[in-house]
Order: C-alpha cells, then structure tokens, then sequence
C-alpha cells in the first residue's frame, strides 16, 4: 500500500475508534442530572459572587435542588429571584429584603488627616498592620482598595482615599464586609437612606483632632430620630429595624456625618475645621 | 541512579516551561491565583502520564511498524490525546467525582497543550522504553507544576505592590517570568 493511503486509513481509523469510544462513553457513563438543576441556574442571576456560601451559582442551583438550601441566599437577585425560585420548585417563599454595602466612614482626605506617610504594598490589612494604619482616625477608612479589589461586579470605587459603594450596583454578597480590616462595611437594608457615616468610638475631642465630620456623641440625633438612633459609647449608630425618615437628623448633625443618600455633600461648603 | 537523573533533568534542569519554553499558555494564562494553579498543575501530571503511555503504545505499534512516525506522529497523538481526555472526562465524571470537581475544567483545556504533545513527541525522538516514556511525562509535568506554582506566588505578591504605572499588569509578570527563567538556568549543568 502507498504511504497515502496508509496514513489516510491509520487517521482515519482512529479517528473513528475514538468517535466511537466516546459515543458509547456518552450514552452509558454520562452523568444524568436533574433537568430541574439547569432550570434553576438560569433563574439565579449568574454573577458567581459566592455571596450565598457555594461555589457559584452552579453550585447554589444543584443544592437548592438536591440538598434543600435556603431559597433566600442569593443576595444579587434579591428578593425577586427568591421568589422565583420558590414558585419554581413550589415552595413556600420566606421574606427577604434587599441590601446593599455600606462603608460607615464619611473621612475622606479633605476631612480626615493622615499621620504618616505610607508607601508599602497597597493593601488595607498591610497598613493596618504597618503601626496601626497611617489615618489619624483609628475607626476610619484606609482607602487602599481592599474591598473594591474583591468586589465581583466592581461597586466600590476610592474617592478621595475612602472607600464608596455605588448602591445600584451593589449586590450585597458580603464579600467587602469581611475583606475590610477595620470591620467598617455593613449590609444595610437598601431602602433605608439616612445613615451615620462614621465608627469612631472616640470622645468628642479626640475625633474633631483627626477629622473634620467625625461623630463627636452630641446625642442631638438620639433625640430627633425616635429611637432609630442609639448611642453606642460616644458614636451614633442607626438601628435599621427601625423607620427613619426625620431629615432634620441629618441637618442638625454639627459634625455632617449623619448623611441622606443621593443629597449633595452638606460638609462640602463648611471650612474644614 | 538513571531513573533519579531523568527525573531531577526534565523537572529543575530541562524544566518544560522555564528552559523549553512549553506550555506558556496556561503558564502565564491561569497563574492569577494558587487555587486554580493547583487544579491546573493536577491536570497537567494527570493527562501527560496517561499521554505518554498511550502515545508511546501507539508509536511502537501503530506508527512505527507501517513507516509513519516520521510524518504522521503530530496529527496522531493530537488527535489520540485529545479523544483519551475527553473519555477520562466522562469516566472520572461518572466513577471518581471529587477527582472531577477538583480538575474540573482544567481537564478538557489542556487537551491539546503543547507541553502534553512536546513530552510525548520528546520521548520518541530520545527513544525511551515504556516506563521512561511514563516516567519523563510524569516529571516533566511536575517540573511544569513547580514552575507554574512558583510563578503564581510571585504573581500574588506581586499584585499587592506598586510597580511603577508602565509595567502593571502583563508587563511586570513577563519580566518576572523571564527573571524566573534565569533562575531556573542555574541549575543547567547539574544533569549532563
């Protein structure tokens, strides 16, 4: 035989032998999954942020099909994918309510001073544990970008050193929460729109010496917000099971850091102090 | 003794990707996070043992006795390894699925490799029996895992520091692996 046709028939065989193997391959040892696990995984909205503690939505879809999981895990699609999912595979579907991150620290560069120079690795847990931090605030935002590097759909973007969150973009997956060494990032309910923007525990005078929209413990918002607004030591902290909606809260606030969402930047026209 | 020379040869001293310059795709390609090297490096050890023993049985009985191997040797094994991983695929989905989930994706993506086609071609040219050919694929990957690990923890570190703008991203990780080359030249001479 010419070397044409022997290669021509050798590839060929081959060729063939391996279609075959696989075929038979295919149809006795594949796998049969559940039809409704693929259903399932297009009705979540396949962002693979890892928020709900599985690998993906993939994996989310095959345990809510087979291992029962909590319907209400999967914070991107918020409460409309729950209920999708429940009318879906015909269960009962719990109440969730959409949340956003929130980064509770309003100390950006114009406000805040910084006590030293850093220049190692931009890193928020390497500063931290460079002397504590450079900020002068011990509870503030250290902006170098540790929570909008792990942010699966970039929401978090540095202005003016600190960290923001863009809400419309958020998904909620938790991810900056535990990224941030300073513990400063909080889930929040998303229709909530007054918040104090800052975690210093502080007195009053140490915060005014680091920065200029530090919450000082006036206690006047306590007084205005019916009980949504406690004290926790020196440091205001709004309680989200509770309504508030009394902007006079934000107005009043000598130091601006009780902030409304979308409401231009009050502290902008003060002189910095 | 030669087995131990073959071994410490393709893995420090005629390293896959550092001296032969194999493989550079997922090399530079899944080399972001320790992770996914790890699932890489597991496929790589994985496919090229079982390449090279199939490519070695296919050359000798195949190729060899109808007068191919000269020509026809890159399109068979190709084609031989590429279907074999696409079984083993199925297979291991089937019998072994921890194993499944853990190379996962990697498995059908390095099916046609160039490190996985150089390992079985390099064992016919130097003309090695059946337990080198396994032998040589099986260190020649995990010199292939050392270099791609090695990388990725530099690639890590390096992501966290601040080069100056015009090197960030792919630029700084090619000095790097260049750098790494060199290193790995070091050990040139230590295996005739």
């Amino acid at each position: 035989m010419d070397p044409i046709t022997t290669s021509t028939l050798c590839i060929g065989g081959i060729g063939l032998a391996s279609a075959a193997a696989l075929s038979v391959a295919e149809k006795y040892l594949s796998v049969k999954e559940d039809p409704r696990i693929a259903k399932v995984a297009e009705l979540l909205p396949g962002v693979n942020c890892g928020g709900c503690g599985y690998a993906g939505c993939a994996d989310y879809a095959r345990a809510v099909v087979l291992d029962n999981a909590e319907l209400t895990l999967c914070a991107p699609g918020g409460p409309a994918c729950a209920q999708a999912l429940a009318a879906f595979l015909g269960k009962a579907a719990a109440a969730l309510e959409k949340r956003v991150a929130l980064v509770l620290c309003c100390g950006d560069d114009t406000e805040a001073t910084r006590r030293a120079a850093y220049n190692g690795i931009t890193d928020c847990a390497a500063a931290q544990a460079t002397a504590g931090g450079d900020k002068g605030c011990t509870y503030g935002c250290l902006g170098y970008a540790s929570c909008a590097r792990v942010c699966p759909v970039d929401a978090i973007a540095i202005r003016d050193g600190i960290a923001v969150v863009d809400k419309a973009a958020c998904i909620a997956c938790g991810k900056c929460v535990a990224a941030c060494p300073r513990k400063l990032i909080k889930l929040v309910p998303a229709s909530a729109s007054i918040h104090v923007l800052c975690s210093s525990k502080d007195k009053g005078p140490a915060v005014k010496k680091v920065c200029g929209t530090g919450c000082i413990g006036c206690r006047i918002c306590t007084k205005l917000s019916d009980g949504a607004i406690n004290m926790d030591g020196f440091l205001a902290v709004v309680d989200y099971t509770k309504p508030l909606t009394n902007e006079e809260t934000v107005a009043k606030c000598p130091s601006h850091c009780i902030r409304k969402d979308g409401a231009p930047d009050v502290s902008a026209s003060t002189p910095n102090s | 003794m030669e087995y131990l020379l073959l071994v410490i040869s393709a893995i420090l001293v005629n390293n896959f990707v550092l001296s032969r310059f194999l493989g550079i795709c997922p090399f530079l390609g899944v080399s972001k996070k320790i992770h996914t090297a790890l699932g890489m490096s597991g496929a790589v050890v994985f496919v090229m043992t079982i390449a090279s023993a199939v490519t070695w049985a296919l050359q000798k009985y195949l190729l060899e006795p109808r007068g191919l191997d000269k020509f026809l040797q890159t399109l068979t094994f190709i084609l031989v390894i590429a279907s074999l991983v696409q079984l083993i695929d199925i297979v291991m989905k089937r019998f072994a699925p921890p194993l499944h989930a853990a190379l996962g994706i990697f498995l059908p993506l390095i099916t046609t490799n160039c490190a996985v086609l150089g390992a079985a071609v390099l064992n016919m040219k130097e003309g090695f029996g059946f337990f080198k050919s396994v032998l040589f694929g099986f260190s020649a990957a995990l010199g292939f895992a050392l270099a791609l690990l090695i990388f990725t923890g530099l690639r890590e570190k390096i992501d966290r520091a601040d080069p100056p703008r015009c090197f960030k991203g792919v630029a700084i990780s090619l000095v790097t692996a260049g750098l790494l080359s060199l290193a790995f030249m070091g050990f040139s001479g230590l295996v005739k």
